[in-house]
């Protein structure tokens, strides 16, 4: 990677993680939950009733009640590791690929330069 | 010449499931990211599922074509996917007080066109509706097409006027998957006002409140969404640069990829 190009994703990276950690700082005691759950909410708010979900999620269903907190983070775990694992791995092929064919090709153009080297010490 | 006949062919499927869809989508002005199980009424249900039907057909072949003519591209749509995958798991805190997940469709969306993603994105989806329940089976056909259909669409729009206006690439990939992240949740919005219009002001009124919930929260993640599909679009550039080549990214300002 070029220099430049390094240094404009580092500091996109940091900016990313100053714009997600902000609020942690901004907004103290708040209690940061979904917007999935909020949305059911609004939901209720709409009817003006309870609203009862006429499906529950199979897992919840098959457990027979909610998936614990800590297993449901485990979960997410492992649905970032899947993704990050597969990028990992393929830019790591593709990092040392061009690295090779930087290789061959310096090794091509210097075998290019000692043939003709050679051809003008014949001649 | 087979390869227009077959061509054809895939149109007139990819045709033949988008008439179902129009017919549903016109005769119910039913429209919905994450809707929880069991949170949309059957009959909307079973209409954005079908809606999504032609997307996943034009997916389907537009990515087999794709891998056909080179099979090296293989590894760009793993990284699209996985990529996907990383983002919409990382739930992010926003300044009012709520977390939300970003979509990750964008990259996608930009190197292989938006239908591609309408399957990469039901992977995810799929994934999160069984194992963790987040979203569900009965709403997937509405998160999906949030997600997976009008998300990238918008990505792709975005990225490709802005090329076309000669503004810069990174820029543009920024717009498009900021915006097409927000699209997703004003999707989603709509899709739950239109099953759950308020008492005054119907659909309108309702989809305001869904927004009030979703936006705020979306807004700051969208510009992250946007910062991360930059940086790893430099990653390809820097190192794929032989298949981004293959699947068109260097000429599409010129010729503009279809679907």
């Amino acid at each position: 990677m070029k220099h430049k190009n390094a240094r404009t994703v580092l500091l996109l990276l940091l900016l990313a993680v100053l714009i997600a950690a902000l609020p942690l700082f901004l907004q103290k005691g708040a209690s940061f939950g979904g917007t999935d759950d909020a949305g059911s909410q609004v939901v209720e708010e709409i009817q003006g009733k309870d609203y009862k979900p006429w499906f529950t999620p199979v897992l919840e269903q098959a457990l027979g009640g909610e998936l614990p907190g800590e297993v449901e983070s485990l979960l997410f775990c492992v649905q970032t590791g899947i993704g990050v694992g597969v990028i990992a791995f393929l830019m790591g092929r593709l990092v040392e690929r061009r690295k090779w064919m930087r290789r061959m090709e310096d090794a091509g153009s210097d075998k290019a330069r000692q043939d003709r080297e050679a051809d003008h010490a014949s001649d | 010449m087979i390869h227009t006949a077959k061509r054809q062919k895939e149109r007139l499927f990819i045709a033949a499931a988008a008439v179902p869809a129009l017919v549903l989508g016109t005769a119910r002005e039913a429209h919905a990211m994450h809707i929880m199980e069991g949170y949309l009424p059957g009959g909307f249900c079973i209409a954005w599922g079908v809606l999504c039907l032609p997307f996943f057909l034009a997916g389907y072949f537009s990515l087999k074509r794709t891998l056909e003519e080179n099979r090296k591209t293989l590894i760009l749509l793993a990284m699209s996917g996985a990529f996907i995958f990383v983002i919409s798991s990382l739930k992010i805190p926003s300044v009012f007080g709520s977390c939300s997940h970003m979509t990750g469709t964008g990259l996608g969306a930009i190197l292989f066109g938006p239908a591609s993603v309408s399957l990469l994105g039901v992977i995810v989806l799929l994934f999160q509706a069984l194992l963790l329940a987040h979203g569900g089976l009965t709403t997937l056909g509405a998160n999906t097409f949030s997600m997976a259909v009008a998300g990238p669409f918008l990505a792709w729009g975005v990225y490709a006027l802005c090329r076309k206006l000669g503004v810069k690439r990174r820029v543009s990939v920024f717009l498009g998957a900021a915006l097409g992240d927000l699209c997703t949740y004003c999707v989603t919005s709509l899709q739950l006002s239109l099953a759950y219009p308020s008492e005054q002001g119907g659909v309108a009124a309702s989809t305001l409140k869904f927004l009030a919930v979703f936006a705020p929260a979306q807004l700051p993640l969208a510009v992250i969404e946007g910062i991360l599909t930059v940086v790893i679009l430099i990653a390809l550039e820097s190192y794929a640069q032989p298949e981004l080549a293959m699947i068109g990214y260097y000429k599409k300002e010129k010729a503009g990829r279809s679907v």
